[in-house]
């Protein structure tokens, strides 16, 4: 078993916080598709398409065929310990912080030996169940865990340290207003967050959610006013590890639905410039204390339309200030990068709401997007894709760009 | 010494008090919310150009965003669709010489105190009047609700049917606009009409009657408990917006103490 976290003791604000280090960054094109996979959570390695070989570590070329052609594909995540060892010290601080740091050499079932992380309770010559994260430098890192779940697995250090988990840790929901804030609420309070601050604008006008939330804090946050944003910042911004911006302006219609830029100019002040006055006010401060033990600042989380991929012209103006904040939480990974503060992007298809309503199912309930949120959390990733319509799409742009767009931007009689 | 004269030495005596009746323009103040699918009032708000920094060593500045209807502010007949063939109905081509007249008050407060949808009804015109005299001829007309004073939730009032904050009724408009020919109407709530002045007949009938005649509004009124019954001044000059439908503008009332 693994020792259980305990909630840390107060700061002692005579001691300096620990300087965010990171593990090596460098990585060669080829192997950067481990991280693209680690994004998403998914075990995958390069296979030869030619003859099928699956390899690891990732190359230019097949290691069996020489063939050049080696996507990634998801393989079966089993394994078995041939030899470990434990680091005790490193030249590379981030690790000569952490030491020791448990490594082995993994026989995977798919055929290659991977050198990788090891979990704290893996048995000698154990099977091993596999997986691929991002680590403190947003890079793919291999890690090796007991086959069955042992007690307080997720508090294994190293685990920790390629996780998000919002377990002892101080979470802010930017807009309480939301009809997911509830639900957000619920779950990361049943995840083990600590504390629960929500942001609620306009205090001026009733808040039917508020009732909702006895486990939050409310404060007062409009993400439309740089002033609020600021203020909230200098009370709270030292407390926050985890911050989920579910503030969000909708309105059916694309260019020429509307007559003029209003609902426009609100979509993009609450869904692109709101994220921007958020990471402007509480980045900084996030990403100075990555590093700052147990309720260490992990996470910054935006929950984006998968129409922000492609538009959806029935909600094609919405959809371009989706597309905007999604660039933007893009430029934030990089701002955000040497802190090794995550940018976790949850996509959502049509949410269960009043601007939905008259949209057939399958809608994404907010109890169904507040549990893949805290599952993105503790699988460390920056991309989740949550609910079918999500999924699918994401798929499909992936698969081809032009075919998704041409689909739906469909004539009426398409 | 002429009249300004004698009127500027006035202030400075203290003889004339300048009593200010505007609500700081503050981004947490409430506007009007309107059903979602309509078009909605913007929030003020206020965003930093330069602060003495490198973004403007020496100076400090900001920009402004809002509606013509936030904070307190003036209502041109070009507001209300009754009001939109008024010859001169919008702020930039009204008269200057409406900006500054009499006003009257008729003190509300007590009602209002009791019944958050008090009505200002033409009975309690003519019993105000009773007591002071006939509202004279194109005077501003305040609603005296000490509605200012409320703060937060308390203030738009909404529930699950909508606002409820007082207003008047068709009737007492009539009355002021068709038989004593006022000049403006004002209140210390978010707009003219009551909160579910929707319901009366016709719908919002401060909004209705007074732009469809050319007269004026004035909303999110305070400090209206420091004001006469009757022989004050009102000072209400709109921004000289083109084409504008109303303006957040200082108001200010000069009242002569009698000594």
């Amino acid at each position: 078993m693994t020792n259980p976290l305990s909630p840390p003791p107060r700061k002692n604000p005579q001691i300096r916080s620990v300087v965010p280090t990171q593990p090596l960054e460098i990585r060669s094109r080829a192997a950067v598709g481990l991280t693209a996979c680690a994004a998403e959570g998914r075990f995958a390695l390069q296979t030869c398409v030619e003859c099928g070989t699956v390899q690891y570590p990732p190359r230019d070329a097949c290691c069996n065929c020489l063939g050049v052609e080696l996507p990634w594909r998801d393989i079966t995540p089993f394994g078995e310990l041939l030899a470990e060892t434990t680091v005790q010290t490193s030249v590379n601080s981030y690790f000569r912080e952490r030491a020791p740091w448990r490594m082995g050499s993994v026989k995977l079932d798919a055929g290659p030996t991977v050198l990788c992380h090891l979990h704290g309770d893996i048995e000698p010559r154990a099977r091993v169940k596999m997986i691929n994260r991002l680590d403190k430098a947003g890079q793919g890192v291999i890690m090796a865990l007991p086959m069955e779940r042992t007690p307080n697995m997720e508090d294994d250090p190293i685990l920790r340290a390629i996780s998000c988990d919002p377990k002892l840790r101080r979470v802010l929901i930017a807009d309480g207003r939301n009809p997911n804030a509830p639900a957000l609420v619920k779950v990361l309070k049943d995840a083990g967050a600590t504390m629960i601050f929500v942001g609620e604008a306009e205090s001026w006008r009733p808040n039917p959610n508020r009732a909702l939330m006895p486990d939050a804090e409310i404060l007062p946050l409009d993400v439309t006013d740089t002033a609020s944003v600021k203020e909230l910042a200098g009370e709270i911004g030292g407390k926050v590890d985890i911050l989920i911006n579910n503030a969000r302006f909708l309105r059916p219609g694309g260019a020429l639905a509307r007559g003029d830029t209003g609902w426009a100019r609100d979509e993009m002040e609450v869904n692109y410039l709101g994220l921007m006055r958020l990471a402007q006010a509480f980045g900084p401060g996030m990403c100075a204390r990555t590093a700052d033990g147990v309720n260490s600042a992990v996470a910054w989380v935006n929950i984006l339309s998968v129409n922000a991929l492609a538009n959806d012209p029935s909600f094609g103006s919405f959809c371009a200030s989706q597309a905007a904040a999604l660039s933007l939480s893009q430029s934030l990974r990089g701002e955000f990068r040497s802190s090794g503060l995550r940018v976790m992007n949850v996509f959502v298809g049509p949410t269960d709401d009043e601007w939905h309503q008259p949209l057939p199912p399958p809608k994404v309930p907010p109890a169904g997007l507040a549990r893949s949120v805290v599952q993105g959390l503790r699988d460390g990733l920056e991309d989740v894709y949550c609910g079918d319509i999500a999924k699918e799409t994401a798929a499909r742009h992936a698969e081809n760009p032009k075919v998704l767009e041409r689909e739906l931007t469909m004539g009426g009689a398409g | 010494m002429s009249t300004l004269t004698d009127f500027a030495a006035g202030i400075a005596a203290g003889a004339i008090r300048v009593v200010d009746l505007t609500h700081t323009l503050d981004p947490d103040f409430p506007v009007i919310i309107l059903p979602p699918e309509f078009g909605q009032c913007a929030r003020f708000r206020m965003e930093e150009i330069s602060a003495y920094d490198h973004r403007g060593p020496a100076w400090k500045w900001h920009n402004l965003t809002l509606s013509e209807h936030t904070g307190t502010h003036f209502d041109a007949p070009s507001h209300w669709i009754s009001g939109r063939d008024v010859p001169n109905g919008s702020v930039d081509e009204i008269p200057v010489d409406m900006f500054v007249g009499p006003v009257v008050v008729i003190d509300c407060s007590e009602g209002a105190a009791k019944d958050d949808d008090y009505e200002l009804t033409p009975e309690v015109i003519t019993a105000w009047e009773a007591e002071h005299g006939q509202i004279p001829a194109d005077a501003w007309v305040l609603m005296r609700t000490d509605w200012s004073k409320r703060r937060g939730e308390a203030y738009l009032n909404m529930t699950d049917d909508g606002p409820h904050s007082p207003g008047p009724t068709p009737a007492a408009m009539r009355l002021l606009v068709e038989e004593r020919n006022i000049r403006g109407f004002g209140t210390e709530t978010v707009g003219t009409d009551a909160g579910q002045g929707m319901h009366y007949t016709p719908p919002y009938p401060a909004h209705f009657i007074l732009h469809g005649a050319g007269k004026y509004g004035l909303q999110c009124l305070a400090n209206l408990d420091q004001l006469p019954a009757t022989g004050a001044v009102l000072m209400a000059p709109p921004l000289k917006i083109k084409n504008g439908t109303g303006s957040p503008l200082r108001v200010m009332a000069m009242v002569e103490d009698k000594s």
